[in-house]
């Protein structure tokens, strides 16, 4: 198919990739620019703001608490939400439709919203830890990409063969172990990947869900940009991207990148 | 058992999204009813004040502006994107898709290195003499803005990406067969078969900007405020709940709103419905 486009649009494109990928570029000149605020073109060369990261020990602990955050949400949101898509899939006659609506609410409800009700009923109502409250928040605001993105997975995974399985003497719960989940390993794959980013990167449910000794490394970027206009806050956001750039490495070579654009 | 082994697999999801969000989110929705200045007090509260006033009148300004500018950057480079030979296209896609996996946090701070004082904008305009002193940009609406549309832009582009690549071919060949010329194919039958793809991304293009918190705080700072840094500095800093709380319930019922109305509009635009 060559269908001519013209070339104002395709000029207009370059200059709207140009203004979505500039800003990042720059962060990345402005974290190694060898001056004590952030500027660009950089000045100089320096690793000194990267190992400025490790000096700061509100860096330090908010990493370490991001990473516990959502390696624990990812896993929680797994461990209720396969069985939920499963359960959609696989007796979509028995429930109710407004049940794949319910596991969609956590994107509906605006996340900041979410935050404030949570440091509201659970934290301060209910008495729950503010690791534990938050916890719970990165749980919800993951849910609904496991759901999804499993439902999707599951949708074409022919439910007959897990049938054969049982009927000839394999027990459900192996059943599913051995036959349903390698089948849709990719979603899986996927969704703890979509998940994971989406608990790093989160600001609004956090906002709220901070305490003594815990909070997350975006909300202590938020609070050392008020303070200190200095390249760490560069550095810190180089190193988050090289993250994402593994994370993408890795979901491209299994499973190809489409998948994140659905 | 059997009758009901979809709902127990389904309970411990179901449970943790009623207990941990509905109830919750309930409870913050209905305190704004049973408060002592009356049924609607809160409410009243809240528009009484020019100021209050002005916050929601300027997230919606911000909101809708970042709507519109961000569907009409989206949705014409969606459309070369779509055209372009399958190797380009893949490569322009993950360049779409890495600034949407980079954090709100990551791409609104780079605007501060952008449109500081000293930042490069001001830089560049001085050099090439457009201005003898810096402009202030920071802080201002237009900040807010131009931010929005940049964590928004890539988002546009995949979602419409897909609306486009799925318009069968032999629609644009028959209409350029029947004599139409590219921009009347365009208007005619690429533009309102896209229309319900458009709409879902307006939809979630308005909703995340209305409810945004970092990008307003950081390039708008206490001067723009809007319903999230105000939600944020009535619950944290003056510890007002009962303000939070209205404010928080506003926030719900525009969402839900402009969710509700706009999927009922795209159902009823979709020309492929029949």
């Amino acid at each position: 198919m060559t269908t001519r486009v013209n070339p104002f649009l395709i000029a207009f494109a370059a200059l709207v990739y140009l203004f979505l990928l500039g800003p990042l570029i720059i962060i990345f000149g402005a974290s190694v620019s060898d001056t004590s605020y952030l500027t660009f073109p950089p000045q100089g060369f320096t690793l000194h703001w990267f190992e400025n990261i490790w000096n700061i020990s509100a860096f330090r602990r908010t990493i370490v608490t991001s990473l516990q955050i959502a390696f624990l949400a990812t896993g929680l949101a797994l461990i209720i939400g396969i069985p939920a898509a499963y359960a959609l899939n696989r007796y979509r006659i028995q429930l109710p439709g407004w049940l794949s609506t319910l596991f969609i609410l956590p994107i509906l409800v605006p996340e900041i919203v979410l935050g404030f009700s949570l440091l509201r009923s659970i934290n301060v109502g209910a008495g729950f830890p503010i690791f534990m409250t938050l916890l719970i928040g990165h749980t919800l605001l993951v849910l609904p990409y496991v759901v999804r993105v499993i439902s999707a997975a599951l949708s074409s995974f022919d439910f007959s063969i897990e049938e054969a399985a049982i009927s000839l003497g394999s027990p459900p719960l192996k059943t599913f172990f051995t036959i349903v989940l390698p089948n849709v390993r990719a979603g899986v794959i996927a969704a703890f990947i979509l998940a994971f980013i989406t608990s790093i990167n989160d600001v609004s449910v956090s906002l709220f869900l901070t305490g003594p000794g815990i909070s997350t490394l975006p909300i202590q970027i938020l609070a050392h940009v008020e303070q200190f206009f200095d390249p760490t806050i560069a550095s810190v956001s180089v190193l988050l991207m090289v993250l994402t750039v593994i994370v993408m490495a890795i979901v491209e070579r299994t499973l190809g990148l489409t998948i994140v654009a659905k | 058992m059997k009758r009901f082994a979809g709902w127990i697999m389904a309970s411990p999801a179901t449970l943790a999204v009623v207990i941990f969000l509905i109830l919750p989110v309930a409870a913050t929705i209905s305190v704004t009813f049973t408060d002592p200045r009356g049924l609607l007090g809160p409410y009243i509260w809240y528009f009484e004040s020019g100021f209050r006033r002005t916050v929601l009148w300027r997230t919606f300004e911000i909101a809708f502006a970042t709507t519109v500018i961000s569907l009409f950057v989206g949705f014409l480079t969606a459309y070369v994107v779509s055209k372009s030979p399958p190797w380009l296209k893949s490569i322009l896609i993950v360049l779409a898709v890495f600034p949407l996996l980079t954090g709100v946090v990551v791409r609104s701070f780079a605007w501060l290195i952008v449109l500081g004082r000293n930042g490069i904008l001001n830089n560049f305009m001085q050099w090439i003499g457009l201005t003898d002193a810096p402009v202030t940009m920071l802080y201002t609406q237009g900040a807010v803005i131009v931010a929005m549309v940049y964590l928004f832009v890539p988002l546009m582009v995949l979602v419409l990406v897909g609306v486009l690549d799925n318009i069968p071919d032999d629609l644009v060949q028959a209409s350029a067969s029947l004599g139409a010329t590219p921009v009347g194919t365009f208007r005619q039958v690429i533009l309102p078969l896209a229309t319900p793809g458009l709409i879902v991304g307006a939809v979630l293009v308005f909703t995340a900007s209305f409810t945004s918190y970092a990008t307003p705080h950081l390039l708008g700072g206490d001067q723009q405020m809007v319903m999230g840094t105000f939600l944020h500095q009535r619950a944290m800093v003056a510890f007002d709940w009962a303000g939070a709380s209205t404010i928080a319930a506003i926030m719900v019922v525009v969402t839900i709103v402009t969710v509700l109305v706009m999927t009922r509009i795209a159902r009823r635009l979709n020309p492929m419905a029949v």
